[in-house]
Formats: C-alpha cells, structure tokens, sequence
C-alpha cells in the first residue's frame, strides 16, 4: 500500500529524513517510536503533503500512485488520513461543516452521491456516540477551544466518519488519560481491517497494550534503525533508545 | 484608543488565491446628452432645468454649491489618492441612445458571463448588468408593474429622486437635508449641489412595506450615476428594508462618486438598509478604481424606533464611508454590521458613527474586515454619548482576516462618553488564515478554494445573517469569487 524508498528531506537547511525505508501492507498496523525530534512528525507531514519540506532524494509510491506528486487533498481523496499531533484550530468555521464538506468531497472525488445535511448529522452523531463526545463539540468552531483530549478525539471520530485507507497518527495518544486512551484505542481498532493500514507515531508502550500492531519501527537519526514485533516496544520502554542507536553506530 | 495590526506570514496559496483577476471587462460607448466639464452656477442651473426642478431646489442646490467653494477637501490617514480635478468632471450626463452597445450577450465578454454564472445572477438579469441595449430585455415591465401596484396599495411611495422632486416636492422640501445637512461635509455638499438621481421612499404611517425594496428596485435600476442621493421615511411604527446594489460587478467612466443617503425613522419605526457593492477596485496595481465618498446617516427621530445598517463591500479602489445612526429618540436602536474587503491596492476606510442622544438608546456595532494582497483596511468608529443619553449602550467588535504578508489592518475606535450611567463595550481581534489551517483542511479532501471559503464565510458569518436571505447567498459567493484564485 505504502512504500518509502530512501527518503531524504530538509526543512530550513536543515537534514531530518536521511535515507528512510519503510513498506505498509493493507491489512498491517505499524507503531513508529524515537526520540523527541528524530523526524516522525515531519515524516507524517510529508506522507500527507504539506508544503515547505525539500525531498532532495527518494521516492514514496501510495497504492501504485507516485504520491509526493500528488495534492494533500488528493491524497485524502485516494483514502489517506492524517491524525494531527496539534490539531489546529479554525475560528468561525463549524466542526460538522467542515467534516461535511471533507466527507462530500471524498464521495465526489469517488464518484458516489453528495449526503445531504440530515443523514450525514445521523452518521456523525452515530461515530460520536463511539467516541463518547459531547454532541455540543460539533456546533463548535474547529478544534476552537477544545481540550487536548477534545481535540484528539475529534481527530479520530473525523478518521471513522472518513474511513481512510492508511490512517497516519501522530501521538494521537499524547496527553490523554487512562479513559480517554481506552476510547480513542477503541476507535482506532474499530477502523482495522484487512483493506486498511495503521501508521502511529506513539511515544508509549501503553497504546500498543490496546493496540496491538504488526510492526515496530524506530525513527532515529532521520532513519529507520530498527524494526520489530511488539516485543520490541516493550524493550523501548525498558531500556529506552540508546542502545539502538549505539547497535547502530557499531 | 489605537490598534494597529499587520501581519506577516510566508504564504503562497494565500497569495495566489486572492490574486485573482476581476472578471470584467466592457466599456458601453453610450452618446449622451453631456455637459461640459466644469462646475460652476451655471451647470447647476443647467441641471435644474433638464431636470425641470421646482425653485425650491434649485436655492437648495446653489446654496449648496456657494457653501462647497469655501470647503476644502479632505485629507485622511490611511487613504491615499491622486488628486480629484473637480473642474474636470462633466456633471450632468444623460444616456440617450445604446447604437454601440452590445446587441446581444453573444456580443459581451465572455469573462464577464462567466463571473455572473459564478455569482448566480439570473439569466433574465444578466443582459442588463452588462449593458445589452434591448429595451425590454425580459418582461421586468410588467413585474415591476405588479409591484408598483402592490406598493401603491399599501400607499408606499418608492419612485426615483427626480420624480419624488416633482410628484412629492411637499416631502421632499420637508425632509431633504434633514438628516445630512447641505453643509456637512466636503463630499456631501458636492452631491447636495450636483446630484442627479436616486431613491425615494416614504412608507406612511402604520404600514409595514408589503415586500424588500430590493428586487424592484435592482429590476428597475437606472444608471444613476455617480452624484447618487437617496431619502428614505419611515412615518410612525412604519417598516421598511431597503436593498442597494448588486454584487454583480459595476465598472464606471466616472472614477469620483459621492453618494448620500438620508433615513428618518418616526416614533416606533424600522429601517433596515443594506448595502452589497462590487465596484470595479482598479487592476492589480491599483489603475481605474473607483474612489467613493459615501456619506449615509440614519435619524432615529422618533422615540422607539430602530435603525440597521448591513454592508457588504468588496469594491473601489477607495471607499469612505462611515453610515450613521443618530439615536435621538428614548429607547431608540442603532446598529452597524458591516464586512469590508480590501485586495490588492484597495483602500477601504469605513467604520459608524453611533450617536446616542435619547434615553435607553442602545447601539450595535459589527465590523469585519478581510485584507488581502496590498489592501489596506481601515475601521473608524465613533461612539459619542451625550450627558442626557441616560443608561445608553454601545457594544463594539471589530475584527480583522489578514489574507497576506503585505496587507494591513488599522482599528481605530473612538469613544466620547458624556453620560456616567453609559455602558460602552468594545472587542477586537486579528486573525490570520494561516498554511497551517489551509493544509488542516486540505488533508481533509477539501480544495484550498474551498478551504478559503469556509473559512472567510466563518468568519462573516455575523454580518450575512443580518442580509435578508436571498441577497446572504450572493454575498457569500461574491466574496468567494473576489478571494479566488488559480490553485495549483
Ligand atoms: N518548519 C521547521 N523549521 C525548522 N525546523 C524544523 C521544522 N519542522 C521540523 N523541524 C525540526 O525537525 C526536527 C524533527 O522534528 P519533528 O518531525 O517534529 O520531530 P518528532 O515528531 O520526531 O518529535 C526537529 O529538530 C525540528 O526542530
Ligand atoms: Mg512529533
């Protein structure tokens, strides 16, 4: 589904992505972890095709499609999802409009009918229900004033009402307590499926304890240095990222 | 109080989205009845006459005229234009006949079809906007015939400026200058004196106008040219909302306009007034915009009554206009929800004047300004309450949108309180849509376009609801038409 192809970028003169390796298959759920600043956010942006980063090297395919030269709302259209690590917020612009206009500009680009604004407030309303969210968070302004934990769980339930094909999360788990890790947990295995991929960026071990994923990947020094089961996670958290970067040096 | 915001972002989706071209583009070669350039006693004698005035306006516009030549122009801040030659005007210019107009809208610029598509004008209306030189484009003769007659039934009177002077003269010679003095200032004095047609509208006591002043009027609009003077009276507990111009774009030899509109709302009467104005702003460097000096004021006159200015205004090169409300009745309502756009070289300096005068006077106040390219956005509000305007309040916000490294906001409110028991409130902010909210939406499947919409929308979205329905939509496809641009 997804194939990164030694993939170097810079933002600001400066190197974050040197030589990265990375192939999703449908069906597959990946954990990427490392340390603060290692690149995992800038990775995620590129994939989802935001401007300012220079790929001086490499190649990323999407399902066949050469992505880095396609649009950000083409690739959503052709099914990728980025969960956001700081979701911004929109002032004056409405939760469900916005989830709206994305939901109905995923079917046209798929060719399929527009849903009008009744039966699309029912599919809303439904995956809100999963994500145990206020029903007030959708006459708000986008992300406007919601809580950290708001803000995450407004980024899954946009991920289950547009039920993307590669899902990319940027520690989705971040700043959550216990309960709400549970939801979004819940959320998230909720869209699994043998079609789909999961990417997460997570810093922890305790999402994996909910989310079990195929692979774990460790983005160090712009790289991909090693990759594992789950047990590997479990390492991580034990031993912390030294050791793999010094595995790597020798 | 001074606010001052700029801002600066690297964009260049936002850039290039509201760098688009104004899709116009016909100049009617229309031969007309004209008076040589010039301003002088004589001229306005000449005006009187074609006009066939009763003597009671020909004094009101001389002495108009005598107090013009003592005034000087004026000079603002934040507006900047080459100098007006007055004596380079021609003041009075009649159309007569349409021989070089298109015949049909197969002779009209395509571009110009286009932007009307785009903004949903209907069919029927399109060949008028663009100056097709049918008489009866579409059968408007007989719709405004039916709404003639329905007016006339309720004993509303909604004719033009000339024709109010000659069938109404009594009404007239009682209100006209009533609310803006010929005095006033420089721009109004210049009307006072040359102006050539308009509005008038006197709904009479206890009636509430059986339908919006809009869709006659826009079916019957006359080239009014650029001295425009409009008087509207509400008699007591009467009601009336009034629709002025078109979000079609408006291109105009004349580059000065200078308009005065005047309400009187008696004991317990409504006036809505709104306003949606596409002048042709110049091109990308700011050449062969419109400059309009607009002086609008509204009389609550009578205790009870209420007062509403809406705006939507994304054209001239300059625009200077500051509608009013002088609240003299107790208990009276004012209230100002303006959006104003300022792309590429435009200058809009807008803002109120809220004058609270009467008991319990209350007003509103609603400013949004969208800055984009080299726009530059002035809001200039006064707030005055006198010492016997007991328990009046005000409540002011003001916000702005930068679209743009290189456009400014400029928030000046002012406020002169005379009465301990006011409550005056004011609210700013500053906004910007940034990259990072434009890629938010954009890896959602939403087009950058769209993304600017949604957002500009938003951020209007106090002022559209005050527009009366139909014209809510045209607004917001005008503005998204004005911010858009070629993506990609
Ligand atoms: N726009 C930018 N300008 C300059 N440096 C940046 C920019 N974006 C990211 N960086 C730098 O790139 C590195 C990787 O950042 P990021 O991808 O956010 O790391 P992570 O998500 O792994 O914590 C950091 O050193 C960060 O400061
Ligand atoms: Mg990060």
């Amino acid at each position: 589904m997804l194939s990164i192809k030694n993939l170097h970028a810079r933002v600001a003169g400066k190197d974050i992505l040197k030589g990265l390796d990375l192939e999703v298959q449908a069906g597959e759920t990946h954990a990427i972890m490392g340390p603060n600043g290692s690149g995992k956010s800038t990775l995620a942006h590129i994939l989802a095709g935001r401007e300012g980063y220079e790929i001086t090297h490499g190649s990323v395919t999407y399902l066949g499609m050469e992505l880095l030269t396609m649009a950000p709302e083409e690739r959503a259209r052709e099914g990728m999802f980025l969960a956001f690590q700081y979701p911004v917020e929109i002032p004056g612009v409405n939760n469900v409009y916005l989830l709206k206009a994305a939901y109905n500009a995923i079917r046209k680009h798929r060719g399929e009918e527009q849903l009008d604004a009744v039966d699309f407030l029912a599919l809303v309303k439904a995956k809100m229900q999963l994500m145990e969210m206020d029903a007030s968070l959708l006459s708000r302004a986008v992300n406007e004033g919601f809580s950290g934990g708001e803000k995450k769980r407004n980024e899954i339930l946009q991920m289950l009402v547009l039920e993307p094909k590669l899902a990319l999360l940027d520690e989705t788990d971040s700043g959550l307590d216990i309960d709400a890790l549970k939801v979004v947990a819940s959320g998230i295995n909720r869209l699994r499926s043998p079609e789909r991929a999961v990417v997460m960026v997570t810093h922890y071990q305790r999402l994996l304890d909910y989310i079990e994923p195929d692979f774990v990947h460790v983005l160090a020094g712009g790289r991909i240095l090693k990759s594992g089961d789950k047990s590997l996670a479990v390492e991580l958290e034990r031993r912390g990222y030294d050791w793999v970067l010094a595995e790597a040096a020798a | 109080m001074n606010e001052t915001a700029s801002m600066s972002t690297q964009t260049s989706d936002v850039e290039k989205l509201v760098r688009s071209e104004y899709r116009h583009g016909f100049v009617t070669d229309i031969e007309a009845d004209t008076v040589a350039p010039g301003l002088n006693e004589d001229v306005i004698r000449l005006i009187s006459g074609k006009k066939h005035e009763p003597q009671f306006m020909l004094d009101w516009r001389l002495r108009a005229y005598r107090h013009w030549l003592t005034m000087r122009e004026p000079q603002w801040a934040h507006v900047r234009h080459a100098p007006i030659d007055y004596q380079a005007i021609s003041y009075y210019s009649a159309p007569k006949s349409k021989r070089n107009a298109p015949k049909s809208l197969d002779e009209v610029d395509p571009k110009l079809l286009e932007t009307y598509e785009k903004l949903g004008v209907p069919l029927h209306e399109r060949a008028r906007l663009a100056g097709v030189a049918v008489d009866a484009v579409f059968d408007s003769v007989s719709v405004a015939t039916t709404f003639r007659e329905k007016l006339a039934k309720a004993g509303v009177i909604f004719c033009s400026f000339s024709e109010a002077v000659k069938s109404h003269a009594q009404l007239v010679e009682q209100y006209l200058g009533s609310v803006v003095p010929y005095s006033d200032n420089f721009f109004a004095t210049l009307n006072s004196a040359v102006f050539t047609d308009g509005s008038f509208v006197f709904v009479p006591k206890g009636v509430r106008c059986p339908m919006e002043l809009s869709t006659y009027f826009r079916i019957n609009a006359a080239n009014t040219g650029q001295f425009e003077r409009t008087l509207i009276i509400a008699e007591e507990g009467a009601h009336v909302s009034y629709l002025e111009g078109c979000t079609a774009p408006m291109r105009d030899e004349n580059q000065l306009h200078a308009a005065v509109v005047e309400l009187v709302a008696l004991e317990g009467a409504q006036i809505k007034y709104s306003t949606v104005q596409n002048w042709y702003p110049g091109d990308e460097n700011g050449v062969g915009g419109i400059y309009n000096f607009v002086t609008k004021r509204g009389d609550c006159r009578g205790n009870d009554s209420k007062i509403s200015w809406t705006q939507v205004e994304t054209g001239s090169a300059i625009t200077w206009k500051y509608p009013s409300v002088l609240l003299r009745g107790d208990n009276s309502i004012g209230e100002f929800y303006s959006v104003a756009v300022a792309n590429h070289h435009q200058q809009a300096d807008t803002g109120t004047k809220m004058v609270h005068i009467g008991r319990n006077t209350r007003s509103t106040i609603v400013s949004k300004g969208i800055s984009a390219g080299h726009g530059q956005n002035s809001y200039r509000g006064l707030v005055k309450v006198l010492a016997g305007a007991e328990h009046a309040r005000n409540y002011t916000q003001c916000d702005s949108l930068l679209m743009s490294d290189r456009c400014g906001a400029h928030t000046f409110p002012y406020m002169e309180v005379k009465n301990p028991t006011a409550k005056v409130e004011h609210e700013a902010t500053t906004s910007k849509i940034s990259e990072d909210q434009l890629f938010y939406c954009r890896s959602r499947g939403i087009s950058t376009e769209d993304a600017v919409n949604m957002i500009v929308s938003g951020f209007c979205k106090d002022v559209f609801k005050e527009l009366p329905m139909e014209f809510a939509v045209e607004a917001q496809r005008l503005l998204a038409v004005t911010l858009e641009g070629t993506v990609g």
